[in-house]
């Protein structure tokens, strides 16, 4: 078939980008400073993939993806730190905790439309937040120290299984069903979808990346601190999937590698970065709402695996 | 009444806050039947299919659908229990192919599961297959399975509504409501309507409510009609009694009633 | 009487809160957009209040017309070169416009004068007034006066003038309004430039009242405006008076009550609940989509 022989193209890459860059690790050729930047890279790629999910297939506009990150960063650094027992076990925690807070979140919000959907996301992710900074079991204000468990081969297969789950679910009776709903959810339901279903389902989904974004986060960087999980790094998400394009997995993809980079360059800058994203925004919804690829996918500008002619 | 009744409406009516949109609807399909849906603008129409289909809910009546009460169910339920429409002004999912906009009308007649699809299990397969396969034969049926690929809101007006009423088709009811399907046709285009409705008709065995302005086509291939007036049933009968029924004919002062 | 002096606090900063709602609650309801840069307006009244005080030695009075003024036609600025390209576009494209516009005023202002707080020198001699035997400070009721005396300004506008009337038009259908001859472009100009020159007065008056203002602090406040403009009714005037200072009382009660670290959480609760219960908010009716 040749669906098969596509995707085990793809595995094969996967591997061999992974191999690669592992070995320049343990050869100490990238250095610790590009590491993080990768790791940094992976992270950012599975929470634009997993605001994708919610924001550009299902057309749910959810600003608050930040507090996701957050409940999966503390559940899992309590997992590690408090309770001593292993990363693994901490990273599949971490993702349930978030996609439970992201079903208490989606339940009640979801059935509201376009600007109080957002505000409503973007309320329950500060009082997420502002529940982590009154909680002196995790620090507080001051935030909480986290062992350093890390590493490139976490933060390679978190993104690898990201995109698989995503992407899977999206080609699929399933996805196409989100997708019709952020088209004309009116039509949706009159074709027989249930939509609530699937809006709490693709919500659920986004929350659970997150959350495993957000435990090889709390792990990379020693400390964890509510003032990180505020607005702004919801809007950071917001960025790589708008300035992506608005139903492009390939373009979140692509605009969180490209952003990484420019982020990591400005570390020095920060509000020339933050001038940046601000004009990127702006620009990208002024001129080219659709972003860099639309709803457009990258396999479908180079018909990859489409010899042949069949779909 | 003869044949087997599919759907019964009684007394159905809505409110809105202190306005009586619809009230003391009675109608009745039997399988099988073209029944006309008419009225001046505003008289309650699509509020009235609204109701029907689970959009809204009725404030005062029931209505009872292969012997169960649609009352309260959502959209989605209804279409399940078998009840399909189009829309007056075309909801197709514009960034979605034109066999796409099919294959989600056809989501609830799959099985494959979300897990079967995420882990790309066998069931998955077997069942994006039979859609697939399923869906084109569909589009076959009406012309459309060349453009099966093309963009929904990159189709001509026409092929659009063609569309439309093919995704509602496609959702396998035993009741379809048509909703102004020949807006903004000229003649000829109407004319092409009409054998699309007689033909599915036969071919899919359906009941058909129609909503329609033009007359022409109201008149042409409707076996009953009822007429809404101000959110009430102002007159029912054949084409014939109706085009000669002085309430219906005042309520469309200035407007022609043409056969 | 702890409690009347929380009360009198909650009614000051409400207030302030009302003030800003005024601004989201008008914009909203003209062109349906929340304008997420609005926080930042005020936080560029505070600034323009600050060194006129502070630098250029401006009276109270001067300071706060200058910083009307200037937000007034900042708000326009804004709304001429951002929004208005994007009045027929999705509500989604419109909100991360905003978003943008919040973040590169914000990120701007630190740009050039750094993110370090700024503190407004004393503007009034502060008398503590016994009023009923409650120790009230004399600031707080001048704050409270002209915020009074610019809701009523703001009514009289809405209701008894030319631009009024025609900002209400537009409100209800843009399109009837135009055919009246109005000028819709310029009735949503003014809309924000009121709605600025509002916000950029609650920005002196927050500086005269706490004294320290920075760069980011438009953002807290600018969301719980919103929030009290949803929970008076968005769109609705009178709604975000009420919404404002409804939201400044049960914000004080609740640090009064000993949960002072989770008062920003109260109004995210009031938030979450109104969508849920009352999406209209208080003054406001249901609107249904045409299907």
């Amino acid at each position: 078939m040749k669906k098969s022989k596509v995707f085990w193209g793809y595995a094969v890459i996967a591997l061999v980008i992974y191999a690669v860059v592992q070995l320049l690790i343990t050869t100490e050729v990238i250095d610790l400073y590009y590491k993080n930047m990768l790791i940094t890279m992976c992270i950012n790629i599975m929470l634009a993939v997993s605001l994708h999910i919610v924001i550009g297939v299902t057309g749910q506009f959810s600003i608050g993806h930040a507090g996701f990150l957050a409940v999966g960063a503390y559940v899992s650094a309590i997992i590690t730190t408090k309770l001593m027992l292993p990363f693994p076990l901490a990273i599949l925690l971490g993702a349930a905790a978030a996609a439970v807070a992201g079903l208490i979140v989606g339940i009640p919000t979801l059935r509201l439309k376009g600007d109080y959907l957002a505000i409503a996301t973007l309320g329950f992710a500060e009082i997420i937040r502002i529940i982590f900074l009154n909680t002196d079991y995790v620090g507080g204000a001051a935030g909480m120290q986290v062992k350093y468990l890390s590493n490139w081969t976490y933060a390679f297969f978190g993104v690898v299984l990201t995109i698989l789950v995503i992407s899977n679910f999206t080609n699929s009776r399933h996805g196409r069903a989100c997708i019709s709903i952020r088209e004309d959810e009116i039509a949706a339901d009159a074709m027989g979808i249930n939509t609530t279903y699937y809006k709490v389902v693709a919500f659920a989904i986004g929350s659970f990346f997150a959350g495993l974004a957000g435990a090889i986060f709390a792990h990379n960087f020693y400390i964890i601190q509510p003032t990180t999980f505020g607005f702004l790094k919801s809007f950071d998400i917001l960025i790589y999937v708008v300035l992506g394009g608005l139903g492009s997995l390939s373009g979140s993809v692509i605009a969180a590698i490209f952003l990484t980079v420019v982020s990591t360059y400005l570390a020095n800058f920060p509000e020339t970065r933050m001038i940046i994203y601000s004009l990127v925004l702006i620009i990208v919804m002024l001129y080219r709402p659709t972003g860099l690829m639309g709803t457009k996918e990258i396999t479908q500008l180079f018909k990859f695996g489409k010899k042949g002619g069949t779909k | 009444m003869t044949g087997n009744l599919l759907i019964n409406v009684e007394n159905m009516g809505i409110q809105f806050g202190g306005l009586k949109a619809v009230q003391g609807v009675n109608m009745y399909l039997n399988q099988g039947e073209l029944v006309g849906l008419i009225g001046p603008n505003g008289a309650g129409k699509t509020t009235s299919f609204n109701m029907l289909t689970g959009v809204y809910t009725p404030t005062e009546g029931t209505i009872t659908f292969n012997g169960l009460k649609l009352n309260g169910l959502a959209p989605y339920q209804v279409t399940q229990k078998g009840i399909s429409r189009t829309f007056q002004n075309i909801r197709l999912f514009k960034e979605l192919s034109v066999l796409d906009n099919v294959k989600v009308a056809n989501h609830s007649l799959a099985k494959h599961s979300m897990w079967a699809s995420i882990f790309r299990l066998p069931m998955h397969f077997k069942g994006e297959a039979e859609m697939e396969q399923q869906s084109i034969e569909f589009l076959k049926i009406f012309g459309l399975d060349v453009y099966k690929d093309e963009l929904a809101k990159n189709l001509p007006y026409g092929m659009q509504r063609r569309l439309e009423i093919a995704r509602a088709l496609a959702a396998n009811p035993k009741l379809l409501l048509l909703d102004e399907p020949a807006a903004g046709m000229n003649p000829q285009e109407t004319h092409d309507l009409m054998e699309l409705i007689a033909f599915i008709r036969k071919e899919f065995g359906l009941t058909i409510l129609l909503i329609e302005h033009d007359m022409s086509l109201v008149m042409g291939i409707c076996e009953r009609i009822y007429v809404l007036d101000h959110g009430q049933l102002i007159a029912d009968g054949t084409p014939e009694e109706i085009r000669n029924n002085p309430k219906v004919i005042e309520a469309y002062l200035g407007e022609e009633v043409i056969g | 009487m702890e409690w009347i002096q929380q009360l009198v606090n909650g009614i000051s900063l409400g207030s302030i809160y009302a003030l800003i709602a005024l601004g989201y609650t008008m914009v909203y309801g003209i062109i349906k957009l929340i304008n997420f840069a609005h926080g930042d307006v005020f936080m560029i009244g505070s600034f323009i209040g600050f060194y006129a005080i502070a630098k250029w030695e401006l009276g109270f009075f001067p300071a706060l017309l200058l910083a009307m003024l200037v937000c007034a036609i900042f708000g326009v600025l804004i709304e001429r070169i951002a929004y208005k390209r994007l009045r027929n576009a999705t509500r989604i494209a419109a909100l991360i416009t905003a978003i943008g516009v919040s973040l590169l005023i914000e990120y701007t202002t630190i740009f050039f004068r750094g993110a370090q707080p700024a503190a407004y020198p004393e503007v009034f001699k502060n008398k503590s007034l016994d009023i009923f035997g409650v120790q009230i400070s004399s600031t707080s009721i001048l704050i409270l006066s002209v915020a009074v005396v610019l809701m009523i300004l703001l009514q009289f506008i809405v209701h008894k003038t030319k631009i009024g009337k025609a900002m209400r038009a537009v409100s209800h259908d843009a399109d009837a309004a135009r055919l009246m001859g109005i000028n819709v472009d310029n009735t949503i100009s003014a809309t924000f430039a009121i709605g600025s020159a509002l916000a950029g007065a609650a920005g002196v008056i927050f500086g005269v009242y706490y004294t320290k203002i920075d760069p980011l602090m438009g953002v807290i406040p600018g969301v719980k405006a919103f929030i009290a403009a949803v929970l008076g009714g968005i769109g609705i005037i009178p709604g975000a008076m009420v919404g404002g200072m409804l939201l400044g009382v049960v914000e004080s009660l609740v640090s009064a009550l000993g949960f002072s670290l989770w008062r920003d959480a109260a109004a995210f609760v009031i938030l979450i609940l109104i969508l849920i219960f009352r999406p209209s908010g208080i003054f406001g009716k249901n609107a249904r989509e045409k299907v």
